[in-house]
């Protein structure tokens, strides 16, 4: 497994510090604690009602702003629905997650300049969009982007894990299949997904690469996944271009704000993977090496604090969709049934009022 | 000037017309190669074309759409073919899940501009698993299109118009008439607009709604009962969106209406069509709308397929009964 960091921060012996300039290292840092904080915030709001069910990511912040921050320009990041930290590296803001999970597409709406695909979330089915995308800039003789999916250790179970991965061993597109080994999918643990010694030793049936990665050691999670995407845009001679990497970690909360993971696991494996936390792991390891001390911690607390208090703030102050929206964009014109369904709807509120169609 | 083309062939020519005419369409799926395809719809495409076009793939359907969704997303027009409709189901995820969804998921950021074309139907004395009708599947799915030709014209022309669509097409071809006739179809890509149904003859007397495979035992059974019923037959070709305006239309003149169709008849594309003539025409109807179709059984093997399918005297049989009500 890749390690470049220990748990206390310390550069394990003959591991390659990426290279990542202080401000890098210091950013890193920062979303990380940015993530953190949006996901404790979040989980609090659902509890309060104030949003709908969320997928909660603590523990995961190695992996997701690692992997992201490896990314270059044009590069593509397909997620599955827990990747709010990788889709805010990439460029959606924290308020639109928080819309997407109060229930508002538009909070799916990725802006035009952002090279993100929308959430997935049926298990696995976004592996062969990936593929496909990366596919067609093959096809358009790109050769300048790699298109990065996410999933989980349970996608590697579905069929579209194994059609995603064997189609981009066949067409050698430009992927980086990146598997959150979280341990555990809702209450299934990882040994009863597969009786495989590891998930990445999988990559060797599609003919390609398979990578075992600390996912908790953000530094090694940014090494391996920038050698990938690198791979992926220039491969050697008799080399593939996809990698799957699967990056070991643990989510500490629970799979949604539905479940209670204490039914299922004990705590005591909880506290050991905490011992493993990617936060304070990182920041031992900038402290020992003089590039943050307390004071810098302090102040990117508070803009952290403030940062998901406006995000929150903004995304609370969003007014609920005009619900004619429902009937747009499912069809680039819309039939002229649904236009009849939509006048009909349309004379209900009226005669009614909104108020008296919305649940109390 | 045309050509005098089976509907297999118009498939075939439509596809090749609109290679020419636009790189970012490509054809794939399993033996759509080197093979031409099973039924030879994409014969001769490999050759003109090329690999990275005309892409066989691996045995694998979710993956095949899946994939295809990826690079409409992407800009591409991919044309994957299913083999057998009734093969479609391991990639039904992908179709109701994210090919029909995915404009609305993305508020517009993203399109799937794809044709997912599969033989459908029976006829064929095929064996289990390759004969069935399941249009209400995907007609029932917001966000689809359903297109199924029932002329040579129509297929190359439909075809090219889906091709075409912003949205995505489920296009099911009646495998029964793939070779059933020849038409005269024009040279060079032309368009069939989709969600236009074609009245195929003029009556007074009662409507017959069909579509695919059906359209021809419809047309003879109002042939064999010209001399005393004046059967009007309306092709719908597109079941999704529907042509309402054509349907009702008919319904009007007539008073009375029949629906054939090879699928169950339990919540077939029917029932709908029935829904909406009571919706719409309650007070021009003369007699109870009679849906002839295929029966609620699994779609039996070849022996007993004549029976099960629409034919000609079942279907005179229920015109008769709507119109001496």
């Amino acid at each position: 497994m890749v390690r470049v960091l220990d748990e206390d921060g310390e550069v394990v012996d003959g591991a390659e510090v990426p290279d990542l300039d202080d401000d890098e290292l210091v950013e890193m840092y920062r979303t990380m604690k940015l993530a953190r904080r949006f996901d404790e915030r979040a989980v609090s709001l659902q509890r309060q009602g104030r949003i709908g069910t969320y997928p909660p990511l603590s523990g995961q912040e190695g992996a997701q702003v690692g992997s992201a921050m490896a990314l270059g320009d044009g590069d593509w990041m397909v997620p599955s629905y827990r990747e709010h930290a990788a889709a805010l590296v990439q460029g959606l803001p924290l308020k639109q997650t928080l819309r997407l999970w109060m229930g508002d597409e538009n909070g799916a709406r990725v802006p035009e300049d952002v090279n993100l695909f929308t959430v997935a979330v049926p298990i696995a089915s976004q592996i062969p969009h990936a593929t496909g995308l990366a596919w067609a800039s093959k096809l358009k003789d790109e050769q300048d982007k790699a298109f990065l999916c996410y999933f989980g250790d349970g996608a590697t179970s579905e069929g579209d894990f194994h059609e995603g991965l064997n189609f981009a061993g066949v067409f050698d597109t430009p992927n980086v299949f990146f598997c959150n080994n979280n341990q555990w999918a809702i209450s299934v643990p990882r040994e009863r997904q597969t009786a495989s010694k590891t998930l990445a030793q999988k990559a060797e049936a599609y003919g390609f690469e398979g990578v075992q990665v600390d996912g908790m050691d953000p530094l090694a999670v940014y090494a391996v996944t920038k050698a990938a995407v690198e791979k992926a845009k220039e491969p050697t001679e008799g080399e593939l271009r996809p990698t799957m990497i699967e990056a070991v970690q643990y989510r500490f909360g629970a799979h949604t704000t539905a479940d209670d993971p204490s039914v299922y696991r004990e705590e005591e494996e909880v506290e050991k993977w905490k011992a493993k936390d990617p936060i304070p792991r990182l920041e031992k390891y900038l402290q020992r090496t003089d590039r943050l001390d307390d004071e810098a911690i302090t102040d990117i607390e508070e803009d952290v604090e403030d940062r998901v208090a406006d995000a929150i703030a903004a995304a609370e102050e969003t007014p609920r969709p005009d619900p004619v929206e429902m009937f747009q964009n499912v069809y680039a014109e819309m039939p002229g049934r649904l236009e009849k369904q939509l006048e009909w709807f349309q004379s209900i509120r009226a005669e009614h009022g909104d108020e008296a169609l919305l649940e109390d | 000037m045309g050509e005098n083309l089976t509907l297999v062939q118009a498939v075939r020519d439509g596809l090749r017309d609109e290679m020419a005419e636009d790189d970012d369409v490509l054809v794939m799926g399993e033996d759509v190669g080197k093979n031409g395809g099973v039924f030879r719809a994409t014969e001769g495409l490999y050759d003109e074309f090329g690999e990275e076009r005309v892409v066989d793939t691996p045995l694998a359907e979710s993956g095949i759409i899946g994939s295809a969704i990826g690079m409409a997303a992407y800009g591409l027009k991919p044309v994957p073919e299913i083999q057998f409709s009734g093969f479609m189901y391991p990639g039904f995820d992908q179709i109701v899940s994210h090919m029909a969804r995915l404009r609305t998921r993305s508020r517009g950021r993203f399109t799937c501009p794809m044709v997912l074309r599969a033989p459908f139907g029976g006829g064929i004395r095929a064996p289990e698993h390759h004969s069935e009708s399941k249009e209400a599947f995907y007609v029932h799915e917001a966000g689809l299109k359903v297109a199924i030709p029932s002329t040579p014209h129509d297929a190359k022309g439909m075809l090219i118009a889906a091709i075409r669509d912003p949205d995505p097409v489920i296009f099911l071809e009646p495998k029964k008439i793939y070779r059933a006739f020849r038409e005269e179809v024009p040279d060079g890509p032309y368009e069939v607009e989709l969600g236009e149904a074609a009245v195929r003859r003029e009556g007074s007397d009662i409507s017959v709604f069909t579509w695919g495979a059906m359209t021809r035992p419809t047309l003879e059974a109002a042939e064999n009962m010209a001399d005393d019923v004046d059967v009007e037959v309306v092709d719908l070709r597109t079941l999704s969106p529907l042509d309402e305006e054509t349907v009702v239309e008919s319904f009007e003149k007539t008073g009375r209406a029949a629906i054939v169709h090879e699928a169950p008849k339990t919540a077939g594309v029917g029932a709908e069509l029935t829904a909406t003539l009571q919706e719409e025409a309650l007070l021009h109807q003369e007699a109870p709308i009679k849906r002839v179709t295929g029966f609620d059984v699994p779609f039996p093997l070849a022996a007993l397929e004549d029976y099960y399918l629409p034919e000609p005297e079942r279907i005179e049989s229920g015109i008769r009964e709507t119109v001496e009500f």
